[in-house]
C-alpha cells in the first residue's frame, strides 16, 4: 500500500475533496466517451445480455460509473486501522462526478451531432453512435439523461458500501453469476443440450436472458450465496494454509476433477465450442512450453512462434502428399521427426543468443521469429515450403481406419487435450528436478547459478530445446487441424499472445498457464482465433492491452501464480506475514542465543 | 606440490592494475588469510581464481591443472568453491532449495529421469534433500526445520552468510574461498563462526582461503597470512610475522596513536 493510495481513499474528514471529485468525475467521463468513441458502445449495443433492457455495450458503458462511486466510497484498512469513516459526502461526491462524468459525455455526443463533417476522419462518429449515446432520445434529452443515469449508477456503486460484507458479497455474486449466465449464453446451451429445458427458461428465443429469468437467477444466486458463505469447502479453502502433504492431497484431488472434466466436457459441446476448445488447447500447450523458457529459466523469448511453425511446417512437409518431400508419411510417424527438428531449431535459435541477456535477448529472438517466418514465406524458398502458398492438403491424425482432422473437432479435442496432459506433466516434473532447480537458480541470478557449478549454457539450451518441443507438439497438431500451413499464421502477434497468456495466467505456475489460455484465448479469442465473446473481435488487442496493464498495476504475478513469484513480487507483505506468525517477533533478526 | 599455486597472476580493468603479477601456493589443508586495505585486490584475485574473469597473464594451478580462463562452473566441479563479499544468494528460493542447487554438479540426472521418474532419479532426489539436510545442521540448530522451507531473503544476515558456505559446502569442494565471512557480524556471531571456520578444516577436511578485514577472526585461525597492497603482495607469513611487518603497518593496520606522534616528533627532530 504506497502513500498514495492511502491518499486517494482518504477524504479530508467530510468535506468534499473537489480535487478529487474533478478528478474523478472527469476520468469516469473520458472514459465513457471513449468506450462512445471507438465505437464498443455502439457495437456492443447488438449483442442483448437480458432482451430487451440490458445490452453488453450498455453494461460495459455503465460499468464505468459504478466502478467510479464504488472506488469513491471505497475505505481501506491500513495496518488494521481503518481510515476514516463513510459518511453522506461520498454519496454527495458520487452524484456529483456522475454528473460531470455524464455532462462530458453529453457534451462529446453534442459535438459529434452538430459536426457531421468529423466523420470523415473518424468513421465511428456515427448518428447510430450519438444515438446509442444519448440511449435513443437525442442530443437535447441526452443532456439531461446522461448526467442523471451516471449519477444515479455511481451512487449505486457508492451505495455497496453500505451494505453489510455479507449482502454486498451475495449481491456481487449474483450480479456476476447473471452476467456470466448471460455473456456465455452459448456455452450454457450447448452444455445443456440433453437438458434443454433449462435453456429454453433462461434465454429469449431471439438470444439473451429474459427478464424473469434474470430476476430469479439473481434472486437464487443471491440467496444461495448469502448463506453458503463462510462454509469451507473441501479441498480449496485456504489452499495456502495447508502444510506440504495436505497441499499435494488437495491438489491431487484437483488435478483428478480436471481429467475428468477434460474427459466429460467434450462430449457435451458441439462443434463450434470444441473447435474452441481446440484453439485453446493449443495456446495452452504453447504457454506451457513457453512457461518453461520465460518462468522457469528466465529467459524473455519473443520469438517463440519460430518453434510452433518449424513443427507446424515439418509436419505439413512430411504428411502431405503436395509436400516437396518426396515420400509420404502418417502423422504419428512424422511426429519423432517433429519434435528432433524443434529440437534443432532451438539449438540453432538458442546457441547464438546464449550469451545474451534480457533485453538484448528478447529483442535477438523477436528478429530470429521474424526471420523464420520470412524464410518460409521467401519465394527464394518457395520450391520447399511453397512460399505465400504455403503446404496443403495436410492429412489429419490416422485413428482406426479414420483421418481425424478439423472437421472432426469433437474427436479431435481429444488429441489437443492429450498432448496439452503430456506437455502439463513434463513442466510439472521438471519443476522440481535437479534441472528445474538449476533453471530457478539461473532466473535469480545468473552469475551466482555459474559460480555454484550450474553449466549455464546448457541450461539454457535445455530450456530453449523443451519449449521448442512443446511447441512443436502445438504446432504438429494445427497442422493436422487446419490442413493448410502458411506462414501468415505464425505472425509475431502469436508470441505476443502466447506471452500474455503466460504473464495474465500467472509465470511458472502450470494451472496459471491454463488458466490465462482458456480466460484470454477462450474468452477473448486468439490472434486469428474468435473467442467466446466473438463481438470483440476488432477491440480484442485493445482488450489484451488494458488487461495486461491493469494485471501489470494490480496483480503483477498473474491470476495464478506459482508460491515462488508470488514471493518474489511481494516479498515485504511475505515479511510481515512472517513477522505477524512469530507473534510481532522479528524472524528476520531472531534472538541469537 | 601445494593445492594451489598462483604464478605471476595479473589482470587490469582498463588501465587499473587490480593484481599485477601476484603468486601465492596454498598448501593442502592450510588456513590462509588475505588482507589489506580497500581496493588492494583481494577480492579480484578470488574472482580471478574462481573464474569470474580470465586472467590476462599468469598461471593459476589448482590439483596440477592450469584452471586460468577456465568457466566459473567448470572451476567449481574442478573443487573450488566460494562466497561473495555481499551475500548472494538465491533469494526467492528456499533454504534447502540453495544447498540443493549447491549439488547440481556433484550429480548428474537429466530431464528423462524427471519425466520419467526413474529409480535413478528417485535415489539421486532423495540422497540430494539428505545431504542438503545433513549440511544445513553443521551450523547448529540455525538452519533446520521450519527454516528449510523458508525462503531466503527472510533469513537474518549472519544466517545468510552461514547459508552461502552451506551452499558453497554443497559442491564438495577442496579448497574453499571466503570472501569477509565475518563483515557485518557482531562480535559473538563472529567468534562462532571463527570456530566455525576452523571446523570446516578439523571436520570436512576443506582447504580455507579467506579474505577478512577482522584481525582478531585472522589471528585466531591462520596459518599463515598474505598482504596485498595495490595488486602485490607485500608481506607473507605467520600472523605474528605480518602483524609486526613495518610495510604492513604502513599500508593497513596502521599504528597505535602514541606511536605515531613519536614517530612525527622523531621527524620534526
Amino acid at each position: 500500500m504506497t502513500a498514495a493510495t492511502i491518499d486517494a481513499v482518504t477524504p479530508k474528514a467530510s468535506r468534499l475533496d473537489v480535487r478529487r471529485l474533478l478528478r474523478m468525475g472527469g476520468l469516469t467521463g473520458l472514459a465513457m466517451t471513449f468506450i462512445a468513441a471507438n465505437g464498443m458502445l455502439e457495437t456492443f449495443n447488438n449483442r442483448l445480455l437480458i432482451r430487451p433492457i440490458l445490452s453488453m455495450g450498455y453494461l460495459l458503458f455503465l460499468a464505468i460509473p459504478f466502478v467510479m462511486g464504488f472506488l469513491i466510497g471505497r475505505r481501506v484498512e491500513v495496518e488494521g486501522v481503518e481510515t476514516a469513516p463513510r459518511t453522506a459526502a461520498d454519496v454527495v461526491m458520487a452524484v456529483v462526478a456522475g454528473l460531470l462524468a455524464g455532462l462530458i459525455a453529453a457534451l462529446f455526443a453534442a459535438i459529434v451531432n452538430a459536426f457531421p463533417g468529423l466523420r470523415g476522419t473518424f468513421p465511428r462518429f456515427s448518428p447510430a453512435m450519438v444515438s446509442v449515446l444519448t440511449f435513443g432520445f437525442g442530443v437535447g434529452t441526452g443532456f439531461l439523461l446522461l448526467p442523471g443515469v451516471a449519477a444515479v449508477v455511481g451512487a449505486v456503486g457508492v451505495g455497496m458500501h453500505w451494505l453489510s460484507d455479507r449482502l454486498r458479497k451475495a449481491v456481487s455474486v449474483a450480479a456476476l453469476v447473471v452476467v456470466v449466465a448471460a455473456v456465455f449464453e452459448s456455452v450454457v446451451k450447448d452444455f445443456f443440450e440433453w437438458f434443454a429445458t433449462l435453456p429454453r427458461f433462461l434465454y429469449h428465443p431471439g438470444g439473451g436472458l429474459k427478464v424473469v429469468s434474470a430476476i430469479v437467477l439473481f434472486i437464487v444466486a443471491g440467496v444461495a450465496s448469502f448463506f453458503l458463505q463462510g462454509r469451507k469447502m473441501p479441498g480449496f479453502a485456504g489452499l495456502t494454509s495447508q502444510d506440504a502433504t495436505e497441499r499435494r492431497r488437495s491438489s491431487l484431488i484437483a488435478a483428478v476433477l480436471v481429467l475428468a472434466l477434460t474427459i466429460v466436457v467434450p462430449m457435451l459441446l458441439g462443434g463450434v465450442l470444441n473447435e474452441l476448445l481446440t484453439n485453446v488447447g493449443l495456446f495452452m500447450l504453447m504457454g506451457l512450453g513457453l512457461n518453461i523458457v520465460v518462468g522457469y529459466a528466465g529467459l524473455l523469448d519473443l520469438g517463440y512462434v519460430a518453434f510452433f511453425a518449424v513443427g507446424a511446417y515439418t509436419m505439413a512437409l512430411l504428411t502431405s502428399p503436395l509436400s516437396s518431400v518426396p515420400f509420404q508419411l502418417n502423422w504419428w510417424q512424422a511426429f519423432p521427426i517433429v519434435l528432433v527438428m524443434a529440437a534443432l531449431a532451438g539449438l540453432f535459435i538458442g546457441t547464438p543468443v546464449i550469451r545474451m541477456r534480457g533485453d538484448y535477448l528478447a529483442i535477438v529472438t523477436l528478429g530470429f521469429g521474424e526471420i523464420i517466418r520470412y524464410l518460409f514465406l521467401s519465394d527464394w524458398l518457395s520450391p520447399y515450403f511453397g512460399g505465400a502458398q504455403g503446404v496443403r492438403r495436410v492429412p489429419g491424425i490416422p485413428l482406426g481406419s479414420n483421418l481425424v482432422g478439423g472437421s472432426d473437432i469433437t474427436v479431435f479435442v481429444y488429441f489437443t487435450l492429450f498432448f496439452v496432459a503430456i506437455a502439463a506433466y513434463v513442466s510439472w516434473r521438471l519443476q522440481d528436478s535437479r534441472i528445474g532447480r538449476a533453471w530457478a537458480a539461473m532466473r535469480e541470478d545468473e552469475d551466482i547459478a555459474e559460480a555454484v557449478g550450474i553449466d549455464t549454457v546448457k541450461a539454457k539450451l535445455l530450456a530453449f530445446v523443451t519449449g521448442a518441443v512443446l511447441a512443436s507438439f502445438a504446432g504438429a497438431l494445427f497442422a493436422a487441424k487446419v490442413g493448410t500451413v502458411f506462414a501468415h499464421s505464425f505472425e509475431i502477434i502469436v508470441s505476443i499472445i502466447i506471452l500474455v497468456v503466460v504473464i495474465v495466467g500467472g509465470m511458472g505456475n502450470i494451472a496459471g498457464v491454463a488458466v490465462g489460455a482458456l480466460v484470454l484465448v477462450g474468452v477473448l479469442g486468439g490472434p486469428n482465433q474468435p473467442g467466446l465473446l466473438q463481438e470483440f473481435g476488432e477491440y480484442k488487442l485493445l482488450v489484451y492491452g488494458a488487461l495486461l496493464v491493469f494485471m501489470m498495476l494490480q496483480k503483477p504475478e498473474g491470476l495464478l501464480p506459482s508460491a515462488r513469484r508470488a514471493r518474489e513480487l511481494h516479498q515485504e507483505e511475505y515479511l510481515q506475514d512472517a513477522w505477524l506468525d512469530k507473534g510481532g517477533q522479528f524472524v528476520g533478526s531472531e534472538q541469537e542465543a | 606440490m601445494p593445492l594451489l599455486e598462483i604464478k605471476n597472476l595479473k589482470k587490469a580493468f582498463g588501465g587499473v592494475k587490480a593484481i599485477g603479477g601476484v603468486d601465492l601456493a596454498v598448501e593442502k589443508g592450510e588456513i590462509v588469510s588475505i588482507i589489506g586495505p580497500n581496493g588492494a585486490g583481494k577480492t579480484s584475485l578470488f574472482n580471478v581464481i574462481s573464474g569470474i574473469f580470465p586472467p590476462d597473464e599468469g598461471e593459476i594451478i589448482f590439483n596440477g591443472v592450469n584452471i586460468a580462463g577456465h568457466s566459473p562452473s567448470e572451476i567449481t566441479k574442478a573443487g573450488i568453491a566460494r562466497t561473495f563479499q555481499n551475500v548472494r544468494l538465491f533469494p526467492n528460493l528456499t533454504v534447502l532449495e540453495n544447498v540443493k542447487v549447491g549439488q547440481h554438479c556433484r550429480t548428474h540426472r537429466g530431464i528423462w529421469g524427471a519425466i520419467f521418474q526413474t529409480r535413478a532419479f528417485k535415489e539421486e532426489e532423495r540422497l540430494i534433500e539428505e545431504r542438503a539436510k545433513d549440511i544445513l545442521s553443521f551450523f547448529g540448530t540455525r538452519l533446520v526445520g521450519y527454516r528449510f522451507d523458508q525462503p531466503a531473503f527472510v533469513l537474518s544476515y549472519a544466517n545468510r552468510r552461514r547459508l552461502e558456505i552451506a551452499r558453497a559446502m554443497a559442491t564438495e569442494p577442496v579448497l574453499l574461498l571466503l570472501d569477509e565471512p565475518t563483515a557485518g557480524m557482531n562480535p559473538r556471531e563472529s567468534a562462532e563462526l571463527t570456530e566455525l571456520i576452523g571446523k570446516l578444516r578439523s571436520d570436512k577436511g576443506f582447504t580455507v582461503v579467506m579474505i577478512e578485514h577482522d584481525m582478531r577472526v585472522v589471528g585466531e585461525v591462520s596459518d599463515r597470512v598474505v598482504v596485498l597492497d595495490h595488486g602485490v603482495k607485500i608481506a607473507e607469513g605467520s600472523y605474528h610475522e605480518v602483524s609486526t611487518n613495518e610495510d604492513v603497518i604502513e599500508a593497513y593496520l596502521g599504528r597505535p596513536a602514541e606511536d605515531r606522534t613519536t614517530t612525527t616528533e622523531e621527524q620534526k627532530a
